[in-house]
């Protein structure tokens, strides 16, 4: 029970937060806020012996056990992974932010509100086994990061980066429900647990392709992978702690968290593999080659991001052949989920510093534009040794961590090549290709980050700040990152068998019994020259020279039109689409005309009333039981249809009025004709009522004017009324000929007299048998008078005017 | 008979609509009017015109007219009685307001939609 309470803590901790802001204003909130991402890495680092050892611990409570949905915190290798660098980084970022954001001019309870609200979903995200929770958490995640992306609500940018983060990523997570619906009706649970265990199944259902595509969808938007990544870039605005937290180390891996928990479920299918390795590889590929586009730090940073995450996403899709081939080449595509893995690691730890580090440069300098930086390297030392390091292990250089993953990235996609399963052999050759030039890229940026803002000239005086190195406290973060990068370089088997091989244990559940069965050792030299090395030394090389002659080939980005961009398509479909054209076809039909409204829907109920008469056979004219035809009533209908053309085509008001009169009393002569009296008796009085009502209000009354209408509107006028009175016709012609049950008439008739004591039936049903219609009959009488007085007498003021 | 009458209902209906889809405020008013007249007789052919004797009592009589349908036609002519009136009154006023009873012109502009 306490392990799922431990997901809350952040949310219960935000709840005091403006409470320490107001009250205890001489320390800055953050130092409070800390307390809880510690408490947090020890707490999941007391699960590390158990969970090294393969085994997985549960806890659940219950939220709607009706519904089967539950809060369940389901600790495995890949959770606990991804829990550890939730809280350690938000451990470390907290820190940073301390020392990034003033005490005395920002709102920091809002801040700290924001990022514990993003702490407890993650850690949701990653820890719930309960598809449902699981989409909770995620929902929670995008609103919390537009909050964040947000903080600086006052600036335009950040509030069209939130704008536009949200929308993506909650189209995605709208998708990614849709999916998870679709598994749990194919399994019947909501448990991911519960669905791997039927995974060969689920496999043959008609949805399966559906769910997958859709939950794809859901982690290649938050993942920002291709063409979804657009928002990250836009997602710069935020402060940068939060850039550091959420848009390098964890919120853009809930999607490879989520493509890495349902490999057991979907690596069965072709299309996963096709569709995640390609993706990942076009990202990849896509986001190295626009970051040397960037001036911005950030916005650098913020591409590579996107390429390493397309990076780790196509590992995770070679990884996924594993379940598809046997004996010596499975292990090749072991490595791929390993490398895939321990690259995440290292993606949060290099990446986090050098974001750190660009929010130094920006804070001490006052500019994040690289082609203004340049020279910093005596001014801020540790920053830029810090720099160094996260940049060389970015571009994959010894003796850095990134070496390692790139190495074993590398050996994944060389041995795709070896294999001749859905036309790896056909087509496989390309994807060692664009790894190996997107690692080029990658190699450029990485320079070009960390070279031109520290090296060089510089004009150090034209700087909005004078720079000077960074605080110690807003060091302690990138430095022990930047520790981690080397210590991981020096002991990555420490690693792998804490962290790692559970992790590959819960991607590929079926190949091992313990995590001791992945036979993987990581090492930095082989012994021997093995073609991944060469090709690093061909990246290094190739890098070098194209990074010494970047200013003369930088041209190249101009080359592409600005106008054909995917931010464009996305400003087109929301600013465009959306709102111009929708707007425009919805002013189409929304005219504000009464008239047009009433013709649409008179028209079309007479439409649809009288093609269902006709499709359902339902219509039927018979003249059995019809009353005879007499000359007398023949001579009065005449006079009704008279009055009534009367009434339409008159050219005066009082014509029409008096028109109206002379229908009216034809109806009660209808009423005496058909027997029945009272009918006839109240029928009289109203209509000299409502014609003396007409007659005194005729001199208030506007004057007919003549109609001069479009003809077109004419036609659908006349179009529309006979419609009607054509659907009228119909019914009352076959209702009248399919009289199915007799009336319950006869009972009044038998009873009025013994049960009522009355004989004036209609009068007995009005007042004794449905006595409650007339008493809300009289209620909407006097409503009527009280509404007519009010209208009458009470005037509400205009503007400035006296009641 | 109920065939006739079936295509005078559906006869003052097409007036009716016809009246309401117009321009002009009291000519929609007037529509409302036949519109109730349609339906009131609607309502009583529906009930068919068997019997021959109005439903009052009476002795040596058996054969009268099916009184429900008449029922609910009296109170269908005191509701459209009212809102007829109230109806009346509001063009009264709206005309006073707005000085037209164009129903093109009573949109509403930009401003206080």
């Amino acid at each position: 029970m306490f392990q799922v309470l431990c997901i809350f803590i952040p949310l219960l901790a935000a709840l005091f937060m403006p409470f320490f802001f107001k009250k205890v204003n001489s320390i800055h909130t953050g130092w409070f806020v800390l307390v809880v991402p510690i408490f947090l890495v020890i707490y999941y680092a007391t699960f590390v012996p158990t969970i090294s050892k393969g085994d997985a611990v549960i806890s659940q409570l219950d939220w709607i056990p009706s519904l089967g949905i539950s809060f369940v915190s389901y600790l495995d290798g890949l959770s606990l992974l991804f829990s550890l660098l939730i809280s350690g980084i938000g451990a470390l970022v907290v820190l940073y932010s301390i020392y990034y954001l003033d005490r005395t001019r920002e709102q920091l309870h809002n801040f700290y509100i924001y990022l514990l609200m993003f702490m407890c979903a993650m850690l949701g995200v990653v820890q719930s086994d309960n598809m449902m929770t699981l989409y909770l958490f995620w929902e929670l995640t995008s609103i919390s990061s537009f909050l964040l992306i947000g903080y600086w609500n006052n600036r335009d940018k950040s509030r069209f980066g939130a704008l536009k983060s949200t929308m993506i990523t909650v189209a995605g997570g709208m998708m990614m429900l849709g999916g998870f619906v679709l598994l749990s009706i194919m399994g019947d649970t909501f448990s991911i647990r519960e669905l791997i265990a039927q995974a060969p199944e689920l496999a043959t259902s008609d949805l399966f392709i559906v769910a997958l595509v859709l939950i794809l969808l859901g982690a290649f938007t938050k993942s920002a992978q291709f063409p979804f990544y657009i928002w990250l870039p836009d997602a710069m605005e935020a402060p940068t702690p939060v850039s550091a937290y959420l848009h390098s180390a964890t919120m853009v891996k809930a999607g490879i968290y989520l493509v890495a928990r349902f490999t057991p479920i979907f690596a069965q299918s072709e299309i996963w593999i096709w569709l995640v390795t390609g993706t990942g590889l076009l990202t990849l590929f896509w986001g190295s080659f626009f970051a040397l586009k960037q001036w911005d730090l950030k916005g650098i940073l913020a591409f590579s991001t996107v390429s390493q995450l397309g990076l780790i996403m196509s590992l995770l899709g070679v990884g996924a052949i594993a379940y598809h081939v046997e004996g010596a080449q499975e292990t090749v595509f072991k490595y791929a989920a390993f490398a895939a893995i321990f690259h995440l690691i290292n993606h949060a730890t290099f990446k986090g510093s050098l974001f750190m580090i660009a929010g130094i440069v920006d804070h001490e300098t006052g500019t994040r534009d690289i082609r203004k930086l340049g020279g910093l390297m005596s001014i801020m030392p540790v920053s830029f040794t810090v720099a160094l390091i996260g940049s060389f292990s970015m571009a994959g250089l010894p003796p850095f961590n990134g070496f390692l993953s790139k190495e074993m990235f590398l050996t994944a996609m060389l041995s795709i090549t070896e294999f001749d399963l859905f036309n790896f052999s056909t087509w496989g050759i390309l994807f060692p290709i664009i790894a190996w030039i997107a690692s080029v890229f990658t190699f450029i940026y990485s320079f070009y980050f960390v070279f031109k803002t520290f090296t060089g000239k510089g004009k150090v005086e034209e700087l909005p700040h004078k720079p000077h190195e960074a605080p110690v406290g807003m060091l302690v973060s990138p430095v022990i990152l930047g520790a981690l990068v080397i210590i991981l370089f020096f002991i990555p088997n420490v690693i792998a068998d804490t962290f790692i091989k559970p992790a590959v244990m819960a991607i590929q559940p079926f190949l091992y019994s313990s995590p001791e069965q992945v036979a993987i050792d990581v090492s930095a030299w082989h012994g021997h020259f093995t073609p991944e090395l060469m090709m690093t030394i061909g990246i290094i090389a190739l890098g070098l020279v194209l990074f010494l002659t970047l200013s003369k080939w930088q041209k190249v980005y101009r080359l592409f039109p600005s106008k054909l961009t995917l931010n464009n398509l996305y400003d087109f479909i929301i600013y465009e689409l959306c709102d111009k054209w929708i707007g425009r076809f919805s002013a189409l039909y929304m005219t504000g005309s009464i008239r047009r409204y009433l013709s649409y829907m008179l028209g079309s109920i007479s439409i649809i009333v009288i093609a269902t008469l006709f499709m359902q056979n339902a219509f039927k004219v018979t003249f059995d039981g019809a009353s005879p035809i007499r000359a007398y009533q023949i001579i009065l209908i005449i006079v009704l249809v008279i009055g009534t053309i009367a009434t339409v085509f008159a050219k005066s008001r009082i014509t029409s009025i008096v028109a109206l009169g002379l229908v009216g009393y034809t109806v009660s002569l209808f009423f005496v004709m058909f027997n029945a009296p009272d009918l006839a008796l109240t029928q009289l009085v109203i209509e000299t009522i409502s014609v003396a009502l007409f007659l005194l209000a005729f001199y208030h009354l506007p004057k007919y004017k003549k109609e001069e209408e479009r003809t077109r509107f004419r036609f659908g006028r006349a179009f529309v009324s006979i419609a009607v009175g054509a659907m009228v016709t119909l019914v009352a012609l076959s209702a009248h000929s399919q009289k199915l049950l007799p009336s319950i008439s006869e009972y009044y008739k038998e009873t009025v007299y013994s049960l009522a004591g009355g004989g004036n039936i209609v009068n007995v049903i009005l007042v004794d048998y449905r006595g409650f219609d007339t008493l809300f009959e009289i209620a909407v009488l006097s409503i009527a008078g009280i509404a007519i007085f009010g209208m009458i007498k009470l005037r509400l003021s205009r503007k400035g005017e006296k009641l | 008979m109920e065939i006739v009458m079936a295509f005078v209902c559906g006869f003052l209906f097409m007036a009716a609509i016809y009246l309401i889809l117009s321009r002009s405020l009291l000519r929609i008013i007037i529509g409302t009017g036949l519109l109730s007249h349609g339906a009131h007789l609607l309502i009583l052919t529906m009930g068919s015109f068997k019997g021959s004797a109005p439903p009052v009592l009476s002795d040596g009589v058996t054969d009268y007219v099916d009184p429900l349908p008449q029922a609910l036609i009296l109170t269908a002519i005191v509701i459209s009685f009212g809102v007829t009136a109230f109806f009346l009154v509001l063009a009264y006023r709206a005309y006073h307001e707005l000085r037209t009873d164009d129903m093109t012109l009573m949109k509403g502009s930009e401003e206080n939609e």
